[in-house]
């Protein structure tokens, strides 16, 4: 098969779900989607032995060739890895998705096709070789997650909770796709592949530092990064699978993948480090502390999918150190970029299950609310069970997989100190303390939302369902998710071989050059050292936390939620002040955009004649002026001003007639007989015209007023007055060429058998202008008469009042 | 010599248009704008006549006509907007 239509196949799926929910009613939709995501998961399971022997995958199909797109599927360690969790959970979460929903019900059609787009997105994201398809599917994603956050569409939270995540999640996408056209300007290629292969080029570009801060907006919006995580614990409103696929195992991975994906191009760079390991630490700290504060099941585990994630990123950036540093320091950082990934394929795990779980307490007990919930161990077993295999991992304890991740992470961390470049020596210090303090808090949520939920009191009174354990078929998808969980922690040095370590050749492969040279040995006991005592500090510190938390939990009372505020108040503030803005240049007043238009014209005009040097003055070519053009010049003046100042509107009108006829008489004087005669008659007409308006004016407006003086029409009237009449001067200074009026001259009989020039130009050398003046004629004529006939809008007007 | 006599009548018939002009703006009554008017019509194409004199030139013989067919249109559709309060009659029949 080939490897673009396996990314497509869910999407073209996608086109049958709809006719298979309406056509066949007795079995759940479900059923058929869940083909797609476990066939393909079986075609990405074929490749896995290949590309643990350092084979790497290709296929293209050319989309618009001559810009260079096209859909270029490129299968390595890191793609394989991520395509496997994507169709590999996306099963589990149909399998459990067909028990959690009602099929008569839910709307499944519209549920399963938001579904497999998203699948499909996401395998085009990670497999992607081509920036501007990976921005594509990028989108696909970020539009996906939108249709799927807002599924119950009439409730209001699911709409705010969409409407959030899309407006973060795009924000950083369109920023990325910045970053991206910047990288293949840098480049001259869209190719990813070809962008590494030059990549010690492109640091000394420019762009750089550009290309570098934009393409991590993208990654830090989609994975919920720094204050950019505000959205994910809103999209819990989505139905639980939803979550548990997106919100935890797939959606919000792109941004580590995209980070892992280009850290070979921006890792030399110190602001990359700093800002990847800074801001993961940051969220890892901050969101483990406000995970402890959630009283709903999915909030606790939206902060710690969150500050996991955060994990990664720290991770990533440690990883990106090992470029700065050889010898027996760098094995500690390339160390780091191992512990991302393995640390990556264990939240899948536990995280994924322990969704599964909560969406079951809430579909058997009706409530997600922690403060209800208690007592279910002995109700719910084997819920219990795997709720607690899935905390205890993300705790870090030993038996389960999160442990051995957590474990290399505080090595990482640690061993951040030692990196000398940077001023990391001196702020490193940091770095461990804040990962112990985040993996207290990480402990001590982890307890809290297992002993809440399970053990303590049953009440059974405040539980809108009875309480009782779940169908098997709801549980096989925790389970399965379970037993990985446990499994890995005894075989992680297989997880390693066959995909770990084709993945860290992917992130780093300047280091490396054959995956066999990667010899990183994951143990579960390291002997007694610093990361060992770590461990059990955290467990002292982390129990005592949960044991007194009823203590000190009205601290969180005292902190602000301030990044939400900020949300809320940057579009409070968009919305209304746009408003603001908007009403406030938009007067309505034709006359305010009159002035606009006008001073602006002023402005530009003669704004570029002065700064280009327009600007010349050239008597030498002036005729000779007369005296009745004198006489002429102040009659017309003289209307022009009656026209201007007078009270009355007749007189106004009068005064437009004099310039008129004064403009007929200039017409004779400069010799232009056809001019005149033309102008003659249209002046007649319109001043006509005019008259009628005004004997058609209201009774009560016609009040004879003076034109008010106001300082800023006078201003821009003798700027726009004065502007002409400079460039007037400034063309008539200084004229290139000879006009081609000799040509007419002398052709105007031997040529077209006419003495009268003015005509023969008309009708005969350029006819063509003289035919659409005709036009705009008859369209002025039939203008007028369709609006003096036609009557629509007076019916309307009387029988709404008849109404009334 | 010649052209001077033009010149001067010329100068002349400006003169009495810019008197008729007074007339049209202060002219107590309609009647006396609408008299008013004529006058400036017909001072204006005896102008016209002059300047094409002075020019030396025919092409400005059809600009006088019809100059003298609009000034008479205006001054009749004038007189009769002040005797019957309209231009255009809708019914005549009636």
């Amino acid at each position: 098969m080939n490897l673009i239509v396996a990314i497509f196949l869910p999407i073209l799926a996608a086109l049958f779900v709809p006719l298979l929910f309406k056509k066949v009613k007795q079995l759940h939709t479900g059923w058929f989607v869940l083909l797609i995501p476990l066939s393909l998961f079986f075609f990405y399971a074929s490749f896995i032995q290949r590309v643990a022997n350092g084979d790497i995958f290709s296929s293209t199909f050319h989309w618009v060739q001559s810009l260079q797109l096209s859909f270029i599927s490129y299968i390595d360690g890191l793609s394989l890895l991520f395509s496997l969790l994507i169709t590999g959970i996306g099963s589990l979460v149909v399998l459990y998705s067909i028990f959690y929903l009602d099929k008569s019900k839910e709307q499944l059609h519209n549920f399963y096709v938001y579904l497999l787009l998203f699948m499909s997105a996401m395998l085009g994201v990670v497999q992607s070789d081509n920036v501007i398809t990976l921005y594509l599917f990028w989108e696909l994603t970020s539009i996906s997650s939108f249709l799927l956050i807002a599924y119950w569409f009439n409730r209001d939270a699911s709409r705010f909770g969409a409407l959030k995540s899309m407006m973060i999640t795009v924000f950083g996408g369109l920023l990325m796709l910045g970053g991206f056209v910047l990288l293949s300007m840098m480049g001259d290629t869209y190719s990813i592949r070809e962008l590494i292969a030059q990549a010690p080029q492109l640091a000394q570009h420019d762009y750089f530092t550009w290309a570098l801060v934009l393409i991590l907006f993208g990654a830090f919006t989609k994975s919920a990064q720094g204050p950019f995580y505000i959205w994910l614990p809103d999209a819990m409103e989505a139905p639980t699978p939803v979550s548990a696929y997106l919100h935890s195992a797939t959606m919000v991975k792109a941004g580590i993948y995209l980070v892992a994906r280009f850290t070979p191009i921006f890792a030399v760079s110190e602001l990359w480090i700093w800002l990847v390991t800074g801001t993961g630490l940051f969220t890892l700290a901050w969101c483990s502390f406000f995970a402890l504060k959630q009283t709903d099941l999915k909030g606790i585990l939206a902060f710690s999918t969150v500050s996991q994630l955060g994990l990664i990123m720290a991770l990533l950036g440690a990883g990106a150190m090992s470029y700065h540093v050889d010898g027996a320091v760098e094995t500690v950082f390339k160390y780091a970029a191992f512990a991302a990934i393995f640390h990556l394929i264990n939240h899948a795990t536990f995280k994924g299950s322990l969704f599964m779980i909560v969406g079951i307490i809430d579909h058997e007990t009706g409530t997600r609310d922690i403060q209800k919930l208690g007592g279910l161990m002995s109700l719910m077993p084997i819920s219990f069970t795997v709720a607690m295999i899935g905390s205890l991992s993300m705790a870090g304890v030993p038996l389960f997989n999160g442990f051995l991740s957590k474990e290399m992470f505080l090595t990482a961390m640690l061993s951040i100190k030692e990196f000398g470049l940077f001023s990391f020596d001196t702020f490193g210090v940091l770095f461990p303390i804040l990962a112990w303090v985040a993996s207290v808090f990480t402990f001590a949520y982890s307890l809290y939302f297992v002993t809440h939920t399970f053990f303590g009191k049953y009440k059974p009174e405040q539980l809108p369902k009875k309480a009782h354990e779940a169908p098997i078929a709801m549980l096989v998808s925790p389970i399965v998710l379970a037993v990985l969980v446990v499994t890995i922690f005894f075989i992680p040095n297989v997880v390693a071989t066959y995909f770990i370590k084709p993945a860290v050749l992917a992130i780093q492969p300047f280091l490396y050059s054959d995956v066999s040279q990667i010899d990183i040995h994951i143990s579960a006991w390291h002997g007694f050292n610093k990361e060992l005592w770590m461990t059990l500090g955290i467990f002292a510190v982390g129990t005592l936390l949960i044991v007194t938390l009823k203590k000190w939990q009205h601290v969180y009372d005292r902190v602000p939620a301030g990044f939400n505020k900020m949300y809320d108040a940057v579009m409070q503030f968009s919305d209304v002040g746009m408003n603001r803005l908007a009403r406030l240049y938009m007067t309505g007043s034709n006359q305010t955009y009159l002035l606009y238009m006008l001073a602006s014209f002023v402005v530009l005009v003669l704004g570029t004649l002065f700064t280009q040097g327009g600007f010349v003055f050239d008597a030498s070519n002036v005729a000779p002026i007369r005296v009745y053009d004198i006489v002429l010049v102040a009659v017309l003046v003289c209307g022009t001003i009656i026209a201007l100042v007078t009270k009355s509107r007749l007189t106004s009108i009068i005064g437009l007639g004099v310039v008129g006829y004064s403009v007929a008489m200039f017409f004779v004087l400069f010799n232009a007989p056809d001019l005149a005669l033309t102008q003659l008659v249209i002046e007649t007409i319109s001043v006509a015209l005019f008259l009628l308006c005004f004997y058609h004016l209201p009774k009560n407006s016609r009040t004879e007023k003076r034109m008010r003086f106001k300082l800023s029409r006078f201003a821009v009237s003798f700027g726009v007055g004065a502007t002409v009449t400079i460039v007037a001067i400034a063309a008539q200074s200084q004229k290139m060429m000879t006009s081609i009026s000799e040509y007419y001259k002398e052709t105007v009989y031997s040529l077209a058998g006419g003495g009268n020039i003015v005509n023969v130009i008309l009708v005969d050398y350029r006819g063509f202008d003289t035919l659409f003046e005709i036009a705009v004629l008859a369209i002025a004529g039939l203008g007028i008469f369709a609006m003096i006939k036609l009557r629509l809008g007076e019916g309307k007007e009387k029988k709404q009042i008849e109404n009334k | 010599m010649m052209e001077k006599v033009l010149l001067l009548a010329l100068v002349l018939f400006i003169v009495a248009i810019a008197l008729s002009l007074y007339r049209l703006v202060i002219g107590p009554s309609q009647p006396d704008r609408a008299i008013a008017l004529d006058t400036v019509g017909v001072n204006l194409l005896s102008a016209i006549a002059i300047v094409s004199v002075l020019l030396s030139t025919k092409a400005f013989l059809d600009a006088i006509l019809i100059l003298g067919i609009l000034s008479f249109i205006g001054t009749i559709s004038f007189s009769k907007y002040i005797e019957r309060g309209v231009l255009i009659e809708r019914k005549r029949n009636d």
